[in-house]
């Protein structure tokens, strides 16, 4: 999956090799995409009235701007950038668009479709800052305490909101709802990477051994773990299951990348089932969804009719290989958050296992194209923060896919550009951006540190330090 | 680092390849037990995502539908829903198919496998045909004419063909509109629970699923069990029988309601309908000759269907004597649907023999192209066919000059047979009234049809008049409507 050629970069005198930009292949990718897209758009209007609907060109033409101005402000600033990310991106936000399109067709109260695109806007808007005005991802590591403090805030703020459907996760501010927890993932993504690169040798090396296990001393591990322990529980409070389980995942992985301790994974494992059996007994809500989980079709059996995990299995189940074709399923029939946890049930049922499990391959090229990025970098800051984002894409759509499908329990959580909500496009917008910023940094290595190399030598050594601990 | 990279990497590749696995799993493998689960309303939805088949009288279909644009989306209309209603059923979105609609669902629906030149392809494909057609034996004119007759009392009417079978008449009073069942709103579940709660039960089909005491219409059975057992080997000779009679065992006496039923012959005694005449013959029979000559009519039959399911009419044989007397005269356990009396007055027609009862004449595609017709065969045959003739001669009679003089039909020769049946705890109900009856035109070799009609809440003098009285007109009209063809 990953080519052992990435590596060389330790390997001294490194070679000079111009890696190719590719900003063609990423327009023609684009172009595929954003066709893509509007092939959808057009098949859902077929499939419902027999005529192409009459918004197809303009969605069209807005998601080829977008697409446009996103691929403008990467070639001018990261020249450099991994060609797949914003394809990737622009398809599966275009895709989340076409399915919510889809969905507002059987409820003509609820139109979610245009505001989602007003968020996606918001989101490119965001990601063509973040390429242009952030040069290099390095600036990110001072702001290490600030994004600790701004995520705490930023999860601690809807408890003094009210809880929408059992979770106290959102704010509504003149009549616009948001997610801030969506927001404080990169928060503490920065936080975590730009710690743990400070701290990774103390971590690694210092301390007490009990058994297996080398302790770091309190003073380097208190402050990650008060950290991760306060947002773990101010989720709990909140019951934002999900995004408990990315960030403890999160905590783990790239505790792990950092200092290569096995010992840290068996610990985390521990804690996190610890954690998981104590707030499966203490909290009903919680306690529910296990139950659910053991037992999709218990309320079937009761006479209570199907619950929202039982229909959900029913729409993929009905897309079966090839699915019902866009705009033909009855996705529907799962009822409330159809457009937002459950929008890959809607994908399973009208573009059946072949169409969901390209979806998911896209989140993977994502996923590894982010980690990959990661080991092209060499300051460990870079790498963590590759590797946490990426980390990130690939938690997300486990926990919810997941979830969905009957894998794991289901915990409410945003497919990251599928399902509708605004608070998660603009993130994970923010998310596709640092990727393609780390990615420019780390293939345009090969040019412009190559000068940078041979005026600091000493620069390499640190790094042949790190790479071979 | 890079080696942690590396296993971080080959972590979210596990997960990965474990939601692939899963969605494998979700989708192929538990993907038919999860479409089957009764709790998965998309096969009832692919059901009403197309305009169900027809049901068609003569060429004109009876029954049509409605774009609700609903989820559920196409609803069943019916044409003269009311008339044709113990025939089509109902087809609800809510509470289910009925009748028709039910025993020819799979067609109607398009679910039917021969429907599809390549039903392989269609299961693949998960594609499904456009509704079929289904086309009944019904005579829309002699339907049109028992519903008419009976108006606004309770009663049904069976009418078939007796050479064939065909069922061309069949009408339960009063009815309803099965069209109110369609769709999804309020307004169906209104409709549902009125007419379960009615008093006089409008969705009972009283032509095939209600069993009456038939009374003395089933006097025929009883008259052919004793010229075929040999009990009585001419029809014009007295018959030793006492006017009253005593049940035996029993210390009960039968009386008539007419004169000079003591020692009368078969055919006196069935022109009048002399109760103690047949009790006494029944009698003479025996429990088991009469039991075979009854099922060889159709009685104690558990499996008919045409193609619905038809209630059992019943012939109790474990009987002592004095029981059996009042079974004989269609009393006691005897019961019988309209549909039953129909095939006994069939077979008196037809040679003594009994065609099994049709309504589906065939099915088809949506384009017409037939996709299978009904076979006709004999059921059996229930009497000796000189036996026959001599009970034709009787039925005759009794509409030329006996009790049934109110179905006389110009041009053609008619036989019948009234009858009041009594019923209630001490016989206190109001009598069901009875006419039984078979119609063959003069210038034909066949016999037209055959008719049964009962009327519950007939005029309350009692006697086998308002048998002829009240019932008789109705049978005449559907057998005028059949032979006016």
């Amino acid at each position: 999956m990953l080519s052992p050629g990435t590596t060389a970069q330790a390997d001294p005198p490194a070679p000079v090799v111009r890696l190719p930009r590719r900003r063609g292949i990423e327009f023609t990718l684009l172009v595929v995409a954003v066709l893509l897209s509007v092939y959808g758009y057009c098949d859902v209007g077929l499939a419902r009235t027999g005529s192409v609907p009459p918004g197809a060109a303009g969605y069209g033409a807005g998601l080829g701007v977008l697409a446009l101005l996103a691929h403008l402000a990467v070639r001018l600033r990261a020249p450099c950038a991994d060609p797949l990310l914003l394809p990737i991106a622009v398809l599966l936000n275009g895709l989340g668009l076409v399915l919510i399109y889809r969905l507002d067709l059987e409820t003509p109260g609820d139109r979610a479709a245009p505001t989602q695109l007003v968020w996606s806007t918001l989101g490119v808007g965001l990601f063509i800052a973040v390429v242009v005005i952030l040069r290099d991802h390095r600036v990110l590591q001072r702001y290490t305490y600030v994004s600790v403090v701004t995520a705490l805030v930023l999860l601690a703020l809807p408890i003094f909101f009210p809880a929408v459907n059992g979770a106290r996760i959102w704010i509504r501010v003149a009549g616009f709802s948001i997610q801030p927890g969506e927001f404080a993932k990169v928060m503490l993504a920065l936080f975590f990477a730009g710690y743990l690169a400070a701290n990774r040798n103390a971590l690694a090396y210092t301390g007490r051994r009990v058994w297996l296990l080398q302790l770091p001393t309190g003073r380097v591990l208190g402050p990650i773990l008060t950290v991760w322990l306060l947002s773990v529980g101010v989720l709990v409070l909140e019951r934002d299951l999900g995004t408990s389980l990315l960030f403890f995942g999160l905590f783990v992985i790239l505790l792990y990348v950092a200092t290569g301790r096995t010992g840290w994974i068996a610990v985390g494992l521990l804690l996190a089932a610890c954690g998981a059996f104590a707030v499966g007994w203490l909290e009903p809500h919680v306690h529910s969804r296990v139950e659910d989980w053991l037992h999709p079709f218990a309320s079937i059996e009761a006479g209570r009719g199907p619950n929202q995990l039982a229909q959900s299995l029913f729409a993929f189940a009905a897309g079966g290989f090839l699915g019902t074709g866009l705009g033909s399923g009855h996705s529907i029939l799962i009822g409330f958050a159809v457009k937002s946890d459950f929008i890959l049930a809607t994908a399973g049922e009208e573009l059946g296992l072949a169409g969901l499990s390209a979806i998911f391959i896209l989140y993977g090229l994502l996923v590894e194209r982010g980690i990959r990025a990661g080991l092209s970098l060499r300051d460990p800051f870079g790498r963590l923060l590759a590797v946490g984002l990426a980390s990130i894409v690939a938690l997300q759509v486990f926990v919810i896919a997941g979830g969905v499908t009957g894998l794991i329990p289901l915990t409410g959580m945003a497919m990251p550009f599928l399902a509708q909500g605004g608070s998660s496009v603009v993130t994970n917008w923010i998310i596709v951006a640092l990727l393609i910023r780390l990615s420019d940094s780390a293939r345009g290595r090969s040019e412009e540190e190559q000068q940078h190399e041979e005026q600091h030598q000493e620069h390499r050594e640190q790094h042949d330090g790190e790479v071979a601990p | 680092m890079t080696r942690y990279i590396r296993h971080a990497a080959a972590f979210c590749a596990l997960l990965l390849l474990a939601l692939l696995a899963n969605a494998t799993r979700v989708q192929v493998v538990q993907a038919p037990t999860y479409d089957e689960n009764p709790a998965n309303r998309r096969n009832t939805i692919a059901r009403y995502g197309q305009p169900r088949g027809d049901i068609l009288v003569g060429d004109r279909a009876v029954t049509g539908s409605r774009d609700s644009g609903e989820q559920f989306r196409y609803e069943r209309t019916y044409k003269n829903g009311p008339l044709y209603a113990p025939v089509t059923g109902f087809a609800s979105q809510v509470y289910g198919t009925a009748l028709l609609e039910d025993a020819a669902d799979g067609v109607l629906a398009g679910t039917d496998r021969s429907l599809s030149l390549l039903p392989l392809w269609n299961d693949l494909a998960r594609a499904r045909n456009p509704g079929g057609r289904v086309v009944t034996t019904l005579d829309a004119a002699a339907q049109q004419a028992a519903y008419s007759g009976l108006g606004s009392r309770r009663g049904a009417v069976a009418a078939l063909e007796p050479s064939t079978g065909r069922i061309l008449a069949l009408v339960s009073t009063p009815s309803y509109d099965p069209g109110e069942l369609s769709g999804t709103d309020s307004a169906v579940a209104r409709a549902w629970a009125r007419l379960n709660g009615a008093a006089d039960k409008p969705m009972l089909n009283r032509a095939v699923r209600q069993t009456y005491p038939p009374g003395s219409t089933f006097k025929v059975v009883t008259a052919a069990a004793a010229l075929d057992s040999g009990v009585v080997r001419d029809v014009d000779a007295p018959t030793e029988s006492p006017d009253p009679y005593r049940l035996p065992g029993s210390s009960a006496r039968l009386t008539n309601e007419v004169e000079g039923c003591a020692d009368a012959s078969l055919r006196y005694a069935f022109q009048w309908s002399c109760n103690t005449v047949f009790a006494g013959l029944g009698v003479e029979v025996g429990p088991e000759a009469m039991r075979t000559t009854a099922a060889g009519f159709g009685f104690n039959d558990r499996k008919l269907g045409i193609p619905f399911r038809v209630s059992p009419s019943t012939f109790d044989t474990r009987v002592d004597d004095a029981q059996l007397a009042l079974s004989s005269i269609g009393q006691y356990n005897t019961r019988a649907t309209p549909l039953q009396m129909a095939m006994v007055a069939a077979a008196v027609a037809n040679h003594g023999s009994v065609r099994t009862p049709y309504l589906v004449d065939r099915t088809t595609t949506a384009d017409g192209d037939t996709v299978s017709a009904t076979v006709r065969h004999t059921l059996r045959q229930a009497m000796n066919p000189v036996t026959a003739v001599r009970l034709r001669e009787m039925m005759t009679d009794v509409v030329e000059k006996g009790t049934g003089m109110n179905a006389v039909v110009s041009g053609a020769t008619v036989g019948g047979k009234s009858g009041t049946a009594q019923h209630g705890v001490h016989n206190s109900g109001t009598p069901y009234a009875w006419f039984i009856s078979w119609a063959q035109a003069d210038d034909s070799m066949e016999p037209a049809v055959a008719v049964a009609v009962v009327v519950e809440d007939a005029a309350a003098d009692r006697g086998d008049i308002s048998g002829g009285g009240d019932a008789a007109p109705i049978a005449r009209a559907v057998m005028e409507a059949v032979l006016d063809r």
